[in-house]
């Protein structure tokens, strides 16, 4: 298979890679780039592990090919802290105790930042709704939901 | 692997039929991705039709609305026009997948998937959508009740792609509506389904119906006899029996774990009746 050279930018950082034309942009990001931080649950789009934005919109990095990344944008958990200081979705999942092994910590952190771009107040039914394609099976989503909505309101008070 | 990006139709619909190998149509990739990831598929070629002059846009045409072929589903559900016009088709759409399976999903990607329980499909059916379709030898319009012919089959020929589907103009007092079962509240695959479009007389009678059904038969199924239960009336309880009668009696599902024969055939009329009702409303009946 004849490699693809392409040019993205990650969390505001130009980047470039090279991949083979059947690789997903989950494992570009692992493998290629260092950014472990999108977990492969499922790869076939059901769990939402690997949650990541492409040009603004959620998706799932395990259905997106690296070849097709050419010129787009991508966010990843990586790039939610700033200057070392945690996001107000961080901190409330530390405070919440909203994780347990972690697994789909990251995939939410994103979806749920991306939810709350878009709508600083949701319901707790717009937030799960939302966040219906990350599943978690530690923590029976409550401490989730809970610390998504602490965070949600310092940032509407920040 | 080999992985295209045309800029011009034409030009994907040439690699297309120029490849003696297995191809596959990149847009949402929320099918083709899991076809590759579970081995089911090999592709020699890809050709993702992203670049295609048009492809992602939703434009105005005719009093209706001409959806290209990579819309994602979060995108059609943000456009006001389409909702007001066809809100059957948009929440149809909405409801294949996640969050996540929306902000890449595309209507054409689920109409050529050939899936008999495709969501967006019945909506189209009973819209009377129309799939604009490239192949290496033109340009053709085909009806999208016309395109699937069987699980997983259609009537494309090699080279072929959708590269949007108009949603035409309709008449004023003119409503949609789709529903389906399942046995979860999000993210699962339709055990039935229905769309149902309707126009109706300053009066509030049914001048003109379409009936899709999903998940019931090896594809969506336009059920011309539950059209004529409604058409002429104001949808009385003696019209909604009929409709269910006739929409149950259109059906020749599977037996699998998701569903009997006979619950499907059951349900199919009951969501037939209750869209009806909502497609009702939504042209400004009252009841």
């Amino acid at each position: 298979m004849k490699s693809i050279h392409i040019s993205t930018k990650v969390n505001g950082d130009a980047m470039e890679f090279v991949c083979a034309p059947d690789e997903s942009l989950l494992d570009v990001l692992r493998n290629r780039l260092g950014l472990t931080g999108a977990k492969e649950g499922c790869g076939t789009g059901d769990c939402g592990a690997c949650s990541v934005t492409l040009n603004g919109r959620l998706v799932c990095a395990c259905l997106v090919l690296g070849a097709e990344v050419d010129g787009a944008e991508i966010g990843t958990v990586e790039g939610i802290a700033t200057d070392g200081v945690l996001h107000p979705l961080q901190q409330a999942f530390i405070d919440h105790a909203a994780l347990q092994c972690g697994i789909c910590t990251p995939g939410i952190l994103v979806a749920a930042k991306s939810l709350l771009d878009r709508n600083p107040d949701p319901t707790d039914t717009e937030l799960r709704y939302w966040l219906a394609g990350n599943l978690c099976r530690c923590t029976g989503y409550d401490k989730i939901i809970a610390a998504v909505q602490d965070a949600a309101q310092k940032m509407r008070a920040a | 692997m080999r992985y295209l990006r045309p800029n011009t139709a034409a030009e994907a619909a040439q690699s297309l039929a120029d490849e003696p190998g297995v191809t596959r149509v990149l847009a949402g990739g929320t099918d083709v991705l899991v076809q590759l990831k579970a081995g089911m598929v090999e592709p020699d070629l890809i050709v993702d039709i992203k670049h295609i002059d048009g492809i992602r846009s939703i434009t105005a045409e005719a009093g209706g609305f001409r959806i290209g072929a990579a819309v994602a589903g979060a995108e059609l559900g943000a456009h006001a026009g389409v909702k007001a016009l066809w809100p059957g088709v948009v929440e149809a759409f909405e409801l294949i997948g996640s969050t996540q399976v929306q902000g890449r999903c595309t209507m054409a990607g689920n109409l050529c998937n050939g899936s008999p329980a495709a969501d967006s499909v019945p909506a189209l059916v009973a819209a009377g959508a129309v799939a604009r379709i490239v192949g290496p030898k033109g340009t053709r319009d085909v009806p999208v009740r016309d395109i699937p012919t069987g699980p997983g089959k259609l009537s494309l020929t090699k080279g072929e792609i959708i590269t949007s589907i108009l949603l035409p103009a309709r008449p004023p007092r003119s409503g949609d509506a789709y529903l389906r079962f399942i046995p979860r509240t999000e993210m699962d695959i339709a055990v039935a389904s229905a769309g149902v479009s309707l126009t109706l007389d300053a009066a509030g009678k049914i001048t003109a119906a379409a009936v899709a059904l999903g998940a019931v038969a090896p594809t969506v199924r336009l059920v011309e006899a539950a059209s004529a239960a409604i058409i002429g009336t104001k949808l009385d309880d003696a019209a909604l029996s009929n409709l269910m009668q006739a929409a149950s009696a259109a059906c020749s599902p599977i037996d699998d774990k998701r569903g009997t024969i006979a619950f499907r055939t059951q349900v199919a009329g009951v969501l037939a009746k209750r869209a009806a009702l909502i497609a009702y409303s939504r042209a400004g009946g009252s009841k």
